[in-house]
This record gives C-alpha cells, sequence and structure tokens, in this order.
C-alpha cells in the first residue's frame, strides 16, 4: 500500500464505479429516457396534433417532462448504497463526505440528465419547436438538470430511510426546483419570439453554482442522518 | 449567559414558562384582532377605486407576511437545533410548521375571494398568489417529511436540513416568480393590488400584523408544550408533575 | 507502520433507542496492543455502543476520544484511522470481488493489484476475485468483508460479530488477523458472542448489562 488516497482519487473511484454498475444494469438506466419520450407524447394526444399550436408549449413541455423524469431516476440514487452498508462506509472513510456524495452525483447526471439533454431537440422537434431554439433548449437543459441533480440528490439524502419515500421526494424536490422551470422554459420562449436568452440563462447558471456550492454540505448532512438507523 | 440558556431550554423549565406565558400573548392577540377587524371594516374609508372589496386586505396581507414570516423563524430554529443540539429548538420549528401553513393556506383564501371581485375570477396567477402557493408546498413537504419518521430525532435533522435548503430557495422563488409575472401579465392588471394607502387604511393593517405575531407567539407557546410532553413522556419530572 | 501509544476511550456514554435507554454511563479504554471484546446478551446494546463509538449514531451524553482528542468536531481525522466492519458487509452484488475492494477500500488507500491480491489470498478467496459477490457464498462475503479491513491501513478496527457466517477455519482465520493486528500495535473492538481469542494475553472485556 502507497499511502492514503487523494480526494481527487476517492471521487474519481466514486464516478467510475458508478459508470461501471450502471453498463451492468443499462436497462435501467435506459428507463427515465424512455419515460421522458413517453411523457412528451401525451401533451400532443391530450391537446392538439397542430403543431403550430404545439409549438407554443413546446419549451414548457420539454421542460415539464425533463424535470419529471430526473425526478424519477433520482428517487433511486442513493438508496441501494444505503441498504447494502456501502454508504455507512463512506461516511467513515475519513475522505470529506460531500465530495464522495457529489462525485456519485455526478455520474448519475451523465447518465441520467445528460442522455435527455442530447434527446430533447429530437423530443421538441416532434412538438414543432423550432431548429433556432434547440441550442438555447439544450443548455437551458444542461444547466437546469444538472442543479436538479444537486437538489435531488439532497431530497434523495433525506427520503432514503424513510417509507413512502418516491412520492415524498416529489414533494420536496418540486417546489424548490420551480425557479428552474420558469427560468428554463422562458429561455427557449424568449428566443422562439426572436429575443436574446441570456438573461434567463445566466440566473440558471447563477443557480447551478449556488447548488454547487451548497449541495454537498446539505447532502452529507443528510446522509449522515439516514445512515443512523 | 450560556448557562442561563441551557437552563431556559430545559424542558421541564420550558414546559412551566411557556404555561405561564401563553395567556399574556392569547388575550392580547385576540383584542388586537378584534380591534383591527372593527377598524378595517368598519372604520376605515373605502377605497376609491375598488369599494368595500378591498377590506379583505386587512387578513390577506397579515397573513401573508406570517406565512413568510414564521417559515424564516421555523429555519431559523431549525439551524440553531441542528448546531447547538438544542432539542427545544427542534421542537419549535416542528410546532411552528402548522401554523405557517394555516397562515399560508388564509393568504390563498382571502386572495382568492379577493380576486373574484377585482378579477372576475376565483384564481389569478399573480406574482403573489404563486408564491404563496410554493410556500404551502414548502410547508407541506416540511410536515410530510417530518411524519414520515419514525424516531423523533432524525426527524428533527432531516427536517431540519429540509427547512434551511428551503429557506434559501425561498427569496430565489419569490424572484423568479416575480419576474415571470412581469413577462406575462399586462401591466394594468397588475397595478390594481396597489392601491394609493391612505394612512386610515395602514393604521389597522399594522394592529393586525401585531395581533397575528401574538396570536403566533400563543398558538406556538401551546404547541410546543405539546411537543415537550410528547417527547419527554418518560422523563422522571413529568412524572413528578403529574 | 502502526503507530504506538494510540487510545481510544469512551467517557459515560449514554445512547437512547426510540423510548430505550439502553447504553448507561458506559465508559472503558483500549490502548494499542489491546483487544477488547464487548459481550452480553441479544439487545443489550453492543451494536449501538460500537455505532456511537465511530460516529454513526449520536449519544444522548458521554464523549469519545481518540489519541486523548474528543473525536467530535475531529471526525475525519478518527475515520482515517478507524475501520469498521458491521453487520452488513458492504458489498455491491454486481462488482467482482477484487472492483469490491478496489473501489471501497481504494476510498482510503492508493491500492495496487498486489496488494488486493494479497488480501484476497490472506482471506483464502484468491482464486474467487474474478467473481461477482452475488455468486460468493455467506461465508466467502465475509471473508471478503474482513479483506477490505486488511487493506483499510487502520489503527482502530471495529467489528460487530466478526465470525458471523463463518466455518471453524474462518473463526481460526479471523482470530488470527486480530492477533496479528493487535501485536504489530495495532487496536481492536469486537462486539462477539461466540468465543472469540478467549485466552489470548491481549485480551480485554467489557461485559454489557
Amino acid at each position: 500500500m502507497t499511502g492514503r488516497a487523494s480526494v481527487g482519487a476517492a471521487a474519481g473511484l466514486v464516478f467510475r464505479r458508478d459508470l461501471t454498475l450502471a453498463w451492468r444494469r443499462w436497462d435501467e438506466v435506459a428507463q427515465p429516457l424512455i419515460f421522458y419520450v413517453v411523457v412528451t407524447t401525451l401533451f400532443p394526444l391530450a391537446t392538439t396534433p397542430d403543431l403550430n399550436q404545439l409549438r407554443t408549449i413546446s419549451g414548457g413541455v420539454v421542460w415539464v417532462a425533463a424535470l419529471l423524469a430526473s425526478l424519477l431516476a433520482l428517487e433511486a440514487l442513493f438508496r441501494s448504497d444505503v441498504e447494502d452498508g456501502t454508504m455507512e462506509q463512506w461516511v467513515m472513510t475519513g475522505q470529506p463526505l460531500g465530495w464522495l456524495l457529489l462525485a456519485k452525483v455526478a455520474s448519475h447526471w451523465v447518465l441520467t440528465g445528460l442522455p435527455l439533454v442530447v434527446m430533447s431537440p429530437i423530443v421538441g422537434t416532434a412538438l414543432g419547436l423550432p431548429f433556432a431554439a434547440w441550442g438555447t433548449l439544450m443548455l437551458s437543459l444542461l444547466l437546469g438538470t444538472a442543479t436538479l441533480s444537486v437538489l435531488g440528490g439532497i431530497g434523495a439524502a433525506l427520503t432514503v430511510g424513510v417509507r413512502r419515500g418516491s412520492v415524498l421526494l416529489s414533494l420536496l424536490v418540486l417546489p424548490l426546483a420551480m425557479p428552474l422551470l420558469i427560468f428554463g422554459s422562458r429561455a427557449v420562449g424568449l428566443v422562439m419570439d426572436g429575443e436574446s436568452p441570456s438573461g434567463p440563462l445566466q440566473l440558471l447558471a447563477a443557480i447551478f453554482f449556488l447548488s454547487l456550492s451548497l449541495g454537498p454540505v446539505a447532502m452529507s448532512a443528510a446522509i449522515r442522518i439516514s445512515v443512523e438507523s | 449567559m450560556w448557562t442561563w440558556f441551557h437552563k431556559f431550554a430545559s424542558p421541564p423549565h420550558a414546559y412551566r414558562l411557556l404555561g405561564r406565558l401563553a395567556p399574556w400573548l392569547g388575550w392580547p392577540a385576540l383584542g388586537l384582532i378584534l380591534l383591527a377587524t372593527w377598524w378595517g371594516l368598519v372604520k376605515a374609508p373605502a377605497d376609491y377605486q375598488q369599494g368595500d372589496a378591498f377590506r379583505i386586505l386587512y387578513v390577506h396581507a397579515p397573513s401573508a407576511w406570517m406565512s413568510m414570516f414564521i417559515y424564516v423563524v421555523m429555519a431559523v430554529a431549525a439551524a440553531v437545533g441542528l448546531i447547538w443540539r438544542i432539542k427545544l429548538a427542534h421542537a419549535a420549528a416542528a410546532a411552528s410548521a402548522p401554523i405557517g401553513a394555516s397562515f399560508t393556506f388564509l393568504a390563498l383564501a382571502t386572495g382568492s375571494i379577493w380576486g373574484k371581485p377585482m378579477w372576475g375570477t376565483w384564481w389569478v396567477w399573480d406574482a403573489r398568489l404563486t408564491s404563496e402557493l410554493i410556500l404551502l408546498f414548502l410547508y407541506l413537504g416540511y410536515m410530510a417529511l417530518r411524519s414520515s419518521f419514525d424516531d423523533p430525532q432524525r426527524a428533527d435533522r432531516a427536517s431540519a436540513v429540509l427547512a434551511i435548503v428551503g429557506v434559501i430557495n425561498v427569496p430565489i422563488i419569490h424572484y423568479s416568480v416575480e419576474w415571470w409575472t412581469t413577462l406575462h401579465q399586462p401591466a394594468s392588471v397588475t397595478k390594481i393590488d396597489k392601491p394609493s394607502i391612505h394612512i386610515e387604511m395602514l393604521i389597522p393593517l399594522f394592529i393586525m400584523i401585531v395581533g397575528f405575531q401574538l396570536y403566533y407567539g400563543w398558538a406556538l407557546s401551546r404547541r410546543l408544550r405539546g411537543e415537550i410532553l410528547q417527547r419527554e413522556r418518560n422523563a422522571t419530572w413529568l412524572t413528578k408533575t403529574a | 507502520m502502526l503507530p504506538d501509544g494510540a487510545r481510544l476511550a469512551a467517557r459515560e456514554i449514554n445512547a437512547w433507542r426510540g423510548d430505550r435507554h439502553i447504553l448507561r454511563d458506559v465508559s472503558f479504554d483500549v490502548r494499542s496492543g489491546e483487544f477488547l471484546k464487548i459481550t452480553g446478551p441479544n439487545g443489550v446494546g453492543k451494536t449501538t455502543l460500537l455505532r456511537v463509538v465511530c460516529g454513526l449514531l449520536p449519544a444522548e451524553s458521554g464523549e469519545v476520544s481518540w489519541r486523548d482528542r474528543p473525536v467530535q468536531g475531529a471526525s475525519d481525522e478518527f475515520h482515517a484511522e478507524m475501520a469498521y466492519l458491521g453487520h452488513l458487509n458492504s458489498l455491491k452484488a454486481d462488482l467482482t470481488a477484487r472492483e469490491n475492494l478496489r473501489f471501497l477500500a481504494g476510498l482510503r488507500q492508493a491500492l495496487s493489484d498486489s496488494d488486493v491480491d494479497a488480501a484476497l489470498d490472506r482471506v483464502g478467496i484468491l482464486s474467487r476475485g474474478d467473481l461477482p459477490a452475488r455468486s460468493l457464498s455467506a461465508g466467502q462475503k465475509r471473508r471478503l468483508a474482513l479483506a477490505r479491513l486488511l487493506l483499510s491501513g487502520a489503527a482502530l478496527w471495529i467489528l460487530d460479530e466478526p465470525v458471523t457466517n463463518l466455518d471453524t477455519a474462518g473463526i481460526a482465520l479471523v482470530e488470527d488477523l486480530i492477533r496479528e493486528h493487535v501485536e504489530r500495535g495495532g487496536l481492536a473492538l469486537a462486539a462477539a458472542h461466540q468465543r472469540l481469542l478467549d485466552d489470548a494475553p491481549m485480551l480485554r472485556r467489557l461485559e454489557l448489562q
């Protein structure tokens, strides 16, 4: 043995471990993405197939669907690690727990958030979203899903040890995520009206950095409570 | 100072103190709320633009104000409980949540009733009402999280983390909703809820806010006593008192 | 490798589980070169005590100190020097035995392949190294968890019923591992109701009632 592992090496291991595990269970990883596509299909069926009408709500629909799909995936974020005792070992590695959890959230985002972002232009086009809005939609979702992963990580850490955890997680996280929805879908709306979306995008970026700086603290506090039982 | 604080925060001491305090908060609260109601409904002049309908403002605005105030108090109490491990602070946060949620609900209900004569519908996606609605969701989430833990101490600390995350988010939510409504609504509609405030109108508003504050203090001390009884049901000081 | 003079002390620990006051004024002391065995009937609070010492459970009152400094507020430094083996083996069923060690013990220590193989060999499951943990037997899983302990580089071992699911050879292995660790200057703390190093000179007992 060559001595203590650095924080960066430990976080890297957590990140790689989760990608390895996901690779062996890729069918579970694909579920939120399928859910995302299914939900966006509901809106034309419930309203109208007319693309001109759908276009006006396309940004919002894509955003709502992405929000719900991310939340669905977040529910299981910490569950298996808490149940098999891995999490209590993470608490006691002597490494800062917040960094390990952030690495875990990051790998989770790569597996669920990023595919949603990549898929969004296709889903948007089916709802009449113009090509000109693709970039803004993807950029807003990039920031939005990343922030949501951190917010949802806090919620998942709080609810991992309780009954009825999945509904509760949505109840806790959705109100906190509403500013993301407002700024994100508004950015798409602005660009479709031919205006600059930079204002709401900057606000999204600001919220992202805020959550990045405070999220690990809240997540590690929540996880310490959850491994107590 | 510190030892005094711990003595105050000890359950038996707090229980007796809150019991003695409650009537000094409850009766003035009742008096002030009645006074403000009379002043607002009878004495204050009608609004030149909205007529008598505006009088619901005397309930709506103070309860909206209280709903925010109590959320902040709750988060501060939760943070104190988390950092200094003071159980009484956790209990105060837990006891505040239903009171805060009630004020939020009252603000939403009165806002909706006010909306009918003003806008012709029971619900308008106006900035203040939308913020209140999201705040109600935050309260409900907090209470749902608390109730899903069996162990009260884990419930205390988990809900404290949530309250702190929530209170950091409240200004962001508030700002985003304000921003959202200004983009979507024509300015003429939003102007209505800012009538030229007459000094005659302001006095009952302030009396009502003070009344509500005292009512909160009374309700909190009553609920806090209940919380203490619940948490300390096995403690020796309680069996002696009973 | 292990610094001498390390001391773990618990002073008047009180802890509750729900409505039960389960630990009342429990105190103990372990120094480097000693093995403390915690005994007592089921439900007496052995696991609770170990989890309080680890910092996983908050105590109502009392203090745990390591190297004469309170653990509270310096938990990362303390955790870096201790390893815990709980009821759960903390294994991922989808990862192989080798990967399990790399991804968990690797968070603490920088490990080479030969380190991992040496640990697997020491606990007698080297030939199972590339099997997913799900296809190991209960005893082999426990052995894998012991291998993690060997790779932790920790001075203090805290073991909760370490011989669960182990056969006679496995119990002898645990006794050897603890003895070697303690003779190198380490400290060990174990809750057990079976025989475990009962005649060894380094043994001290704490009976919970």
